[in-house]
């Protein structure tokens, strides 16, 4: 082997396309003051430059901080103080800023601290139906041909069943807790998670890398996850965030309807489905700052998803 | 032909003064900055640019340079964060920068047009090509019937045969040079001031490419339409400018009448680019090619003088101090350097063979010469089929194809797209599975058709260095790993061993350390593709197939990955199954050639006698097809129409319908067979070798290696 030096080997800085950097294309060197960043670098500076990212993440970094401190920052015990069932439904006020319900206890710290199961439980959720997607996807999009053919004619059937009645059904079969609540989101997810990771798959297999990797002999498994993953993670995430808003709705909705999480967590769609009905005698806060809750966590993950989106899918 | 249809400098000097007119476009000391992240980055320094009446003006220079960047501001229509911060751009004596958005529109509508690189995405999808390019008639107000009509007209002016026919068409129906016609002729249908293209046949096939660069001057003589084109194939541009720009880190460096700058360069940037080609008719075994050692500055570096000194041979230190004017060096010919008049003195980057570099240039000729023709091939096929079959259609890729590939030589395979290159490749690799009778020996063994069916030493034998290093490297892992997998996985290297050979790989490959923590979109083009033939190399192969590895490169990186390429092939005795549509690089770089066309090989035997001649009409026609810089040329030989479908190709001899040399019934009738017509070289051909010899050395003069070696040195 020659190992003389070439003149070229002097840098490893690249010129690069002006159109190209100017349209700050990801991963383009930049060359111009000899900083090295790499293309998640990038990104991350280009995230922390949308205001609707950082807002996004405020708001969900100050619930998940709920979520995890709530018992210790909740001004009183959310499960009702000794002799509080005397002050039931009682309005705003400086002792209970957000209220108190019909057992007298304060609604801000049930607020506080309800933010954790929901969080876990759409996170856990979540995650369930987009590794299994990531995984379903991946194969059916890579190795294509007949599974792929089978397996997203049974994913389109799944996708054509109404998730609340999937729901309520698995819910009653199952019988109503946290558990089934995550499992039977992430059942409903997977498909949809599994559609979308084709889709970016299906590109990626026709780059020459995989043909590459093929060459060496490569087992599918390593192809996979190995080579095809790192490129598709960008929508993966982006999918990813999308669907935690999605969730959180999902479980709101069945847990108001009473299959989801049971009493006495102080969730937030069973502070709503066990409150509401006093709305009709104009006692409107133990119902409207939950529902502010959700709203707030929905919008804010949305913010999120929009942001890494607008980032990864240019 | 060139000299014959172009204008000469002193016809074009006189037409330009004769003309009363305004000159088409006139571009004063432009600058342009792109802000980026806040700072502003100098893209284009200062350029000049003047442009008469009728006149074709060529542009070139490496990628990065500026060339399209001065294109989009002359259509106005940059990126968001461009700024013109200087100059002045006149569009027939009209101020363009000082004009308003609808005032650009109307400019657009009627003065102004650009052709694109590629055509398919230039032209809708979704919408007939009669209807698109009817529309460019109605935008100047001509109603539907009479639009119509004038499409027609243009399409047949634009040489398309059958224009009521491709009118009912959509672009995806038709090839691509059909398609660029198409796109020239919506262009042309306003008859712009100034026509922009914009490498507007780098997609193409070179027989495609010489017909669309013929059309492109016969309609500017008809038009008198004037021409910026931008190219970074210098031997398109001296086929149609009239006079050249070099441009350079966003800097005019030298112009010059087309003839004068190949003949007389005077910047040492422009010598070097000239040198970087390889020369028609010089082999791997005349030495390496020059390159231009470096990389081009980076946009909004700071220079702080000439734009070339970090990489100029011949640099001073007032280069670095002073920037050179723009020279005087001709009549009409102008230079920025200081040493204008030594230029041509500049030193070699590369040592040339005979010198200092000993035993490496009679290695190399030893390895040119064809001493392996006794040996045991490294690959033999033997009537080798492939058959696609799609929508009840049987589509032939390759027919018969019989063809050795000995240890240690390059075999050159060069034909048009569809005629089968890349699935001959792909089934020596196992991708794809030939039909069954079909032959494939390794070594003297059979190798197993699918990849899973072969031993680890077969797989590790057989690589392949893909075109573009983009798909081919994962961008998401460090050059340290996808040099390393391959290791690991071909030869089971790991840990510290492993390490070890990650560095001698790719010092062998010239990337030095730093590079091996980078992922690819931090490195440029041509290291990327060293990465890339790094993980070639990781098993030891013996064969490796190279698929136009240098054809999405400039043409300095081209040379250096070219010259990498032969010295690796002088240590590690490995064979190249070389593909390209450059025949000045297949020439250069490969011991034996093989045409194919529709799936069937044409012609084979050694370089110098495929290309020396006598030729097979279709590689004759190839070659006159080829692009080239310097000699004169016969007459051209125009092949006629398209590559026929090879789901249903021609009777008899594949060719009969585009050939030169068509002799009759014969050909129709009887596919002729693939015959030694002298010792060594094959050809498929009714006509006797003494005949074409006869016919082709009337009209083609000689260009033997020798020969054009002598005569093709820049004096």
């Amino acid at each position: 082997m020659i190992s003389r030096p070439r003149p070229e080997d002097v840098g490893t800085e690249a010129g690069v396309d002006p159109v190209l950097q100017a349209f700050g294309v990801e991963g383009q060197h930049d060359s111009g003051d000899g900083s090295r960043s790499t293309a998640r670098r990038e990104r991350f500076r280009l995230l922390l430059r949308s205001p609707t990212f950082i807002i996004g993440t405020l708001v969900v970094l100050f619930w998940i901080f709920c979520a995890i401190f709530g018992k210790q920052i909740a001004p009183y015990n959310y499960l009702g103080e000794p002799g509080s069932i005397l002050h039931k439904l009682e309005p705003p006020s400086s002792q209970h800023w957000f209220g108190t319900d019909d057992l007298g206890r304060d609604v801000l710290s049930r607020v506080i601290v309800g933010s954790r199961g929901i969080l876990v439980v759409a996170l856990l959720a979540t995650a369930l139906g987009t590794v299994a997607g990531t995984a379903i996807g991946l194969a059916t999009g890579y190795v294509g041909g007949w599974l792929d053919e089978v397996v997203s004619r049974i994913l389109d059937a799944f996708l054509a069943i109404p998730v609340v009645i999937l729901g309520v059904l698995a819910l009653v079969a199952l019988g109503p807790s946290s558990v089934t609540v995550i499992l039977v989101i992430g059942f409903v997810f997977t498909p949809i998670i599994a559609r979308t990771v084709r889709a970016a798959v299906l590109p990626e297999r026709e780059q020459e890398y995989v043909a590459a990797a093929e060459l060496r002999h490569e087992r599918r498994s390593y192809v996979m996850f190995v080579e095809i993953l790192p490129n598709v993670s960008g929508p993966i995430l982006v999918e990813f965030t999308v669907r935690v808003g999605y969730a959180i709705f999902a479980i709101v909705t069945l847990t108001f309807l009473g299959f989801g999480i049971q009493p006495p967590a102080p969730d937030w769609g069973l502070q709503i489905a066990s409150q509401y009905i006093y709305l009709s005698g104009h006692i409107w806060w133990p119902t409207l700052f939950p529902a502010l809750a959700i709203a707030s966590l929905v919008v804010a993950v949305n913010l999120v998803s929009d942001g890494l989106a607008r980032v990864f899918e240019r | 032909m060139s000299a014959a249809e172009r204008p000469t400098t002193g016809a074009s000097g006189a037409g330009a003064t004769a003309t009363a007119g305004p000159p088409a476009l006139v571009i004063d000391d432009l600058r342009l900055n792109f802000e980026v992240r806040g700072i502003q980055r100098e893209a284009i320094r200062g350029v000049s640019i003047r442009i008469d009446e009728g006149e074709s003006y060529g542009l070139v220079g490496e990628s990065g340079c500026g060339k399209s960047t001065v294109a989009f501001a002359v259509m106005r229509y940059l990126a968001r964060n461009a700024r013109i911060v200087g100059g002045s751009i006149r569009l027939a004596g009209r101020d363009l920068l000082a004009m308003r958005e609808s005032e650009l529109r109307t400019l657009r509508q009627t003065a102004l047009s650009m052709v694109y690189q590629n055509p398919g995405s230039s032209l809708n999808p979704s919408i007939r090509v009669g209807d698109q390019v009817s529309e460019a008639f109605q935008i100047l107000g001509v109603d539907r019937a009479e639009s119509e009509r004038r499409a027609r007209e243009m399409l047949a002016k634009v040489q398309i045969s059958d224009p009521d026919r491709v009118m009912q068409r959509y672009p995806h129906q038709l090839s691509g040079g059909m398609q660029q016609r198409v796109v020239i002729a919506m262009a042309l249908a306003k008859d712009p001031t100034l026509l922009i293209m914009d490498e507007p046949t780098t997609g193409l096939d070179a027989t495609v490419e010489a017909e669309v660069l013929d059309l492109v001057s016969s309609l500017r003589r008809e038009f008198r339409t004037s021409v910026l084109f931008i190219s970074h194939n210098l031997g398109v541009v001296a086929r149609v400018c009239d006079r050249v720009g070099v441009l350079y880190a966003g800097r005019m460096v030298e112009e010059s009448p087309t003839d004068e700058l190949f003949r007389n360069p005077r910047h040492p940037y422009t010598v070097g680019l000239l040198r970087c080609i390889p020369k028609w008719g010089s082999r791997k075994a005349d030495g390496p090619l020059d390159t231009i050692p470096g990389f081009p500055p980076a946009v909004g570096a700071a220079i702080a003088a000439c734009v070339f000194a970090d990489r100029c041979g011949l640099v001073q230190d007032i280069c670095r101090t002073t920037e050179p004017d723009l020279f005087d060096v001709g009549e009409d010919h102008r230079a920025r350097c200081h040493f204008h008049d030594r230029a041509q003195d500049l030193p070699r980057a590369e040592p040339p063979a005979a010198g200092t570099g000993t035993g490496a240039g009679t290695a190399g000729s030893n390895e040119g010469a064809p001493a392996g023709a006794d040996e045991e091939p490294l690959i033999r096929l033997e009537s080798v089929n492939k058959t696609f079959r799609q929508e009840g259609h049987e589509i032939r890729a390759l027919a018969d194809i019989s063809i050795v590939i000995r240890p240690g030589e390059t075999l050159g395979l060069v034909g048009e797209s569809g005629s089968g290159k890349t699935t001959l490749a792909r089934t020596l690799l196992g991708i794809t599975t030939p039909d069954g009778g079909s032959v494939v020996e390794f070594e003297g063994h059979p190798l197993p058709m699918k990849i899973a069916q072969r031993t680890p030493e077969q797989i590790r034998a057989l690589q392949i260095v893909f075109q573009s290093p983009d798909s081919s490297l994962n961008r998401r892992h460090t050059v340290r790993r996808i040099v390393g997998r391959a290791l690991t996985k071909l030869v089971g290297m790991r840990g510290e061993q492993r390490q070890e050979r990650i560095y001698t790989l790719t010092r062998s490959v010239r990337l030095d350390r730093p590079a091996l923590d980078a992922r690819p979109a931090q490195l440029s083009g041509g290291l990327k593709q060293r990465v890339a033939i790094a993980r070639a190399f990781a098993g030891d192969p013996r064969l490796v197939l190279c698929d136009e590895p240098t054809s999405a490169l400039d043409v300095s990186v081209q040379a250096a990955i070219l010259n990498l390429l032969v010295s690796l092939q002088r240590e590690e005795k490995v064979a190249y199954l070389f593909i390209s549509h450059d025949l000045g690089v297949v020439r250069y770089i490969s011991d034996r050639i093989a045409v194919l066309y529709l799936g069937r090989v044409m012609e084979v035997g050694d370089a110098d006698v495929v290309f020396g001649g006598p030729h097979h009409p279709y590689t004759e026609a190839l070659l006159s097809a080829a692009p080239i810089l310097e000699g004169e040329r016969g007459p051209r030989i125009r092949l006629e129409g398209e590559v026929p479908s090879a789901a249903s190709p021609p009777s008899g001899c594949v060719f009969h319908t585009r050939c030169p040399r068509f002799l009759g019934e014969i050909c129709v009738n009887q596919e002729p067979p693939l015959a030694e017509a002298e010792p060594g070289h094959l050809m498929r051909c009714h006509i006797p070798i003494e005949e074409l010899r006869a016919m082709q050395s009337k009209e083609t003069p000689p260009t033997g290696s020798g020969d054009a070696n002598g005569s093709g040195e820049p004096s």
